[in-house]
């Protein structure tokens, strides 16, 4: 039997759930025995691959460019998962769904800034006017809440997902764990 | 002495148990260890049956009904977990967390919130509404204390606590529906308010809308188990 294929993704959040996710320590190394990580951050790999088994996706979409990305991770994996509050909920990036993305932009660029202000506009993704959860654009599989997910609800979810044996969500972690 | 025509027989969740006379299903459940997840109610002050969280299933009827406020019957039968009741309980939280902007990892009550620890026990993971991203107002005029909107589920306990047991009335809710507001005195600032700085309201807040100032980061557990000690105190008197 070959190797499940697995992703991480990471639009827009801390890397925080990165972080705990490599709070793994040994445990990535048993881990790696079942899976090939294929596409990451980590992972020097600039295009997503075709066939994905298990896609772990940080972050909320919050731009043009997240929205394409999620798009193309749906259509290319198997089971996807939510990763973190950002993700699962919007979290911290949605806290500028009431101000709008003009008057962030305008604070940051342009009132707070006394050499030539200017909102970036080539190269950086237009920011979309509300920032929304994942499952808001395409299905999610599965919703790991918390922010972080613990390493031990990585360890959990991972284990049960490669398995193939029952996952309970809830008994594991919660919104702003 | 309790007259035998006050105790009344009922069943809830296929156990039989018995009540007195005037008793709510809520009380009688508790009193026999069944249950009923609850929001709005706590204990010490008078119920109104806002959260729906307690909405349990009499027979005999479809209408749902809200346990803290429903008085028990002779021969009743209740049942209070059905898988459809759970599906309800979820969507009233989910209707919960999409009306505000609840961020619980950056909220004083993580950790401390009754609407975070009911969503897990409940077993909500996502939120399937689209989030309103309301734009809401914190009001930190107060010296001891702040009430963030963002937060505020509309429970009313604070309402209840300053007007039942320190009997000001400082708080109430102002507007209808989906625009209901809670606020001091006739929409002033909290801290030029007729507020009596006892800090009850602190203490009964479900979430983390109102909290103490002098509480930082997530460490803010809130204590609202004085209520029924106040009130027997009182009543002892």
């Amino acid at each position: 039997m070959s190797k499940l294929t697995l992703a991480t993704v990471w639009l827009d959040g801390c890397s925080g759930c990165h972080m705990s996710f490599l709070d793994l320590d040994e445990r990535l190394l048993a881990l790696a025995e079942l899976v090939d990580i294929v596409y990451s951050p980590i992972v020097d790999r600039k295009d997503y691959p075709d066939h994905v088994d298990i896609a772990l996706v940080e972050g909320a979409v919050a731009s043009v460019d997240d929205e394409k990305k999620i798009h193309k991770i749906r259509a290319h994996t198997k089971t996807l998962v939510a990763m973190g509050d950002c993700a699962v909920a919007g979290n911290v990036p949605s806290m500028r769904n009431p101000i709008g993305p003009k008057a962030i932009l305008d604070r940051a660029f342009i009132e707070n800034t006394t050499s030539q202000p200017q909102i970036p506009c080539i190269v950086v993704p237009k920011l979309l006017p509300i920032v929304r959860p994942i499952h808001e654009f395409v299905k999610v599989d599965v919703f790991l809440p918390g922010c972080p997910p613990s390493a031990d609800t990585f360890h959990a979810a991972l284990t049960a997902l490669v398995t193939g044996t029952p996952l309970d969500v809830p008994a594991l972690t919660r919104f702003g764990a | 002495m309790t007259d035998a025509g006050d105790v009344k027989t009922l069943i809830i969740d296929d156990r039989e148990v018995s009540a007195l006379r005037g008793q709510t299903i809520l009380e009688v459940a508790r009193e026999n260890g069944i249950d009923i997840p609850t929001l709005c109610h706590v204990n010490g002050l008078g119920d109104v049956g806002a959260c729906r969280m307690c909405l349990v299933e009499i027979k005999g009827t479809s209408k749902l009904q809200p346990a803290c406020v429903t008085t028990i019957y002779e021969s009743m039968e209740v049942s209070t977990n059905t898988e459809r009741l759970q599906k309800h309980r979820r969507t009233i939280l989910e209707l919960l967390f999409a009306e505000r902007n609840h961020i619980c990892s950056v909220c004083v009550a993580n950790g401390h919130c009754e609407l975070q620890s009911l969503a897990q026990q409940q077993g909500l993971t996502h939120v399937r509404l689209p989030y309103r991203n309301p734009d809401l107002h914190v009001d930190g005029s107060h010296e001891r204390y702040t009430i963030d909107h963002n937060r505020c589920i509309l429970c009313t306990r604070c309402v209840r606590v300053c007007a039942e047991i320190e009997g000001a009335h400082v708080w109430d809710v102002m507007g209808r529906g989906i625009n209901s507001m809670i606020i001091s005195d006739l929409n002033n600032p909290w801290g030029e308010s007729s507020c009596t700085r006892c800090g009850k309201c602190v203490q009964v807040c479900p979430t983390g809308a109102l909290f103490d100032k002098s509480k930082v980061g997530d460490a803010h557990p809130k204590y609202p188990d004085f209520l029924p000690y106040l009130n027997l105190m009182r009543e002892a008197k």
